[in-house]
């Protein structure tokens, strides 16, 4: 637990925290974007340079442009009517805690569950390869597939759109 | 003493890293390094904006700035004076601090590309095992800054600047990841120094290259027009485009921001070229065996200047692109062939040494082309150029 580790959390927390309570919806989210970058530094920190940087270049470089894009072509830029906390928070409370428990019972049990596995695994871009290409394959058809079926979704949506304008 | 001309820097660095106290030492060698890139690229920024003026003047039948020092080699300075001493003007309805913050972000983000970049043998600033894809991750953050530039200025040429800035970047990343991934393909690795080290062998004193391979040459010229997407200069440069948009997405700039935001985007055009030239033109590799005796960083930077003036004479030749023919021409014409050249390359690496595999792979890519490139334009009725005059 070294000192850039806790300044990574203070800087994801704070993203997360300050996208969620601001009033302004683009500021919302280029804070989502620096919890987003928070992550891959804490992925970089780990010595897992690939998912880092993938993180950067997915998240950063495309997730966080489509949520920007889809605040400005909606009605999502206009300051909100009723304010920013929702009248059920707790509710939301208690469903975020539960999800926190057992999401933390479960990384705090993993050592036990996966006794094999060494402290700091060394992974290059090469093993990678190798598991993508080999033991998971499947996992990987599977998502271009969905990744194929989402684009031509979206196709189909605007041009459905420009069909009935006319 | 070719090795020492070679290795200057490097050692240069060593003797002053080893005055210091052994605690100090890992930083301070980190330190030199990134003040050497932040000293010297910026130069060949101030350079390179003088040949753009004289270079586009000189094509457009006039002279360019010659009033500032002999063939106005001292514009940079003038410059530089002008937009530190220039009003920064802030509007009023606009977001202060995502106003002030783009600039910052575009420059950094531009900055950390240098990082993996081998500017001569054993000079790169760090050996990553997965540098191409650092580049191409710190790349998509510019976006963003882009998009921020625009939205906060609350003016609608800004906004619609920076929207179609965006989506032409998104639109070109996706041929530009691509036609290095053929690349990534047949080197075996995204460290970009293992890329230089598999093209620095000669056969007959000739270099081995990825551009003198035909899945290199298609993948280079793909590689050109995404770089130069990728850094709104013309033909794509509608976001831009002085006859359009104001000035895109920095209309509301003025003073020491503005010319933030230019550095930025001449350093993304060094810092593309530069990825270029260490993915097909051999990096610091010297064309013949016989030109070794030269300092590989002097290569490098050969290499690179050459990639900017070709960058200024296309921008000088051409038009510009409508944002309708970029993003058609993106998605439906050069990702396709990109895919064609990943198969192509495999095909390359597959068939082993000799003359069949050079003629077959030509032949697929060249084939490929002409059909598509004749299918279409038959829809597009050229005829004759007419010429109408104002009466």
């Amino acid at each position: 637990m070294n000192v850039v580790f806790w300044i990574l959390a203070v800087i994801t927390i704070l993203g997360g925290l300050t996208a969620v309570t601001l009033k302004n919806t683009v500021h919302c989210a280029l804070a989502l974007t620096v919890a987003f970058a928070g992550l891959a530094l804490l992925f970089l920190e780990l010595d897992a340079q690939f998912a880092g940087f993938a993180q950067i270049l997915v998240y950063i470089g495309a997730v966080a442009i489509l949520v920007v894009f889809a605040i400005l072509l909606t009605r999502g830029s206009e300051t909100p009517s009723e304010g920013v906390f929702s009248r059920t928070w707790f509710a939301g409370l208690l469903i975020a805690a539960g999800v926190f428990s057992v999401l933390a019972w479960a990384v705090l049990h993993s050592t036990a569950a996966l006794p094999h596995e060494s402290n700091v695994p060394a992974v290059d871009v090469r093993q990678i390869g190798h598991a993508l290409m080999g033991r998971y394959v499947l996992p990987l058809e599977i998502v271009a597939l969905l990744l194929t079926s989402a684009m031509l979704g979206a196709v189909i949506v605007a041009m459905h759109e420009k069909g009935e304008q006319k | 003493m070719a090795n020492q001309a070679d290795q200057i820097f490097v050692l240069l660095k060593h003797w002053i890293v080893s005055i210091f106290p052994a605690v100090v030492q890992p930083y301070l060698g980190v330190v030199l390094s990134v003040v050497a890139i932040i000293a010297v690229f910026p130069g060949l920024f101030a350079l390179t904006t003088v040949i753009e003026r004289k270079g586009l003047g000189r094509m457009q039948n006039r002279i360019g700035p010659n009033r500032t020092g002999p063939y106005g080699i001292l514009q940079p300075i003038a410059d530089g004076i002008k937009s530190l001493t220039k009003e920064d003007i802030i509007p009023t309805s606009a977001d202060a601090v995502v106003h002030f913050i783009a600039p910052l972000v575009l420059v950094v983000a531009v900055f950390m590309g240098f990082a993996v970049l081998p500017m001569g043998r054993n000079m790169q600033l760090v050996d990553m095992d997965a540098g191409l894809l650092f580049f191409f991750a710190i790349g998509a953050s510019t976006e963003l800054s882009i998009f921020m530039a625009g939205w906060s200025s609350r003016n609608k040429y800004s906004l619609l600047g920076a929207m179609r800035a965006v989506a032409q970047m998104i639109s070109y990343e996706v041929p530009l990841l691509m036609s290095s991934v053929a690349i990534v393909m047949i080197t075996g690795s995204l460290s970009l120094v293992k890329i230089v080290d598999a093209q620095n062998q000669y056969t007959w004193g000739l270099p081995h290259w990825y551009i003198f391979t035909p899945w290199g040459c298609a993948a280079f010229v793909m590689f050109c027009i995404a770089a130069t997407a990728e850094t709104n200069r013309s033909p794509f440069d509608l976001p831009e485009g002085e006859s359009e948009l104001v000035a895109g997405y920095f209309t509301e700039y003025s003073g020491f921001k503005f010319a933030l935001f230019f550095l930025g985007e001449y350093l993304g055009m060094f810092s593309i070229s530069g990825l270029g030239t260490t993915l097909f033109l051999g990096g610091w590799s010297a064309p013949l065996q016989v030109l070794n005796f030269v300092p590989s960083w002097i290569w490098f930077f050969a290499k690179v200047m050459l990639s900017i003036v070709v960058l200024i004479w296309i921008r000088g030749t051409l038009p510009r692109l409508r944002q309708d023919q970029l993003m058609n021409f993106a998605w439906k014409f050069v990702l396709p062939m990109t895919l064609l050249n990943l198969f192509v390359a495999a095909i390359w690496r597959f068939m082993g040494e000799g003359l069949l595999r050079w003629i077959v792979c030509s032949a697929i890519l060249i084939g490929v082309y002409v059909i598509v490139g004749t299918i279409g334009m038959r829809r597009k009725k050229f005829g004759p150029r007419t010429y109408r005059y104002a009466e």
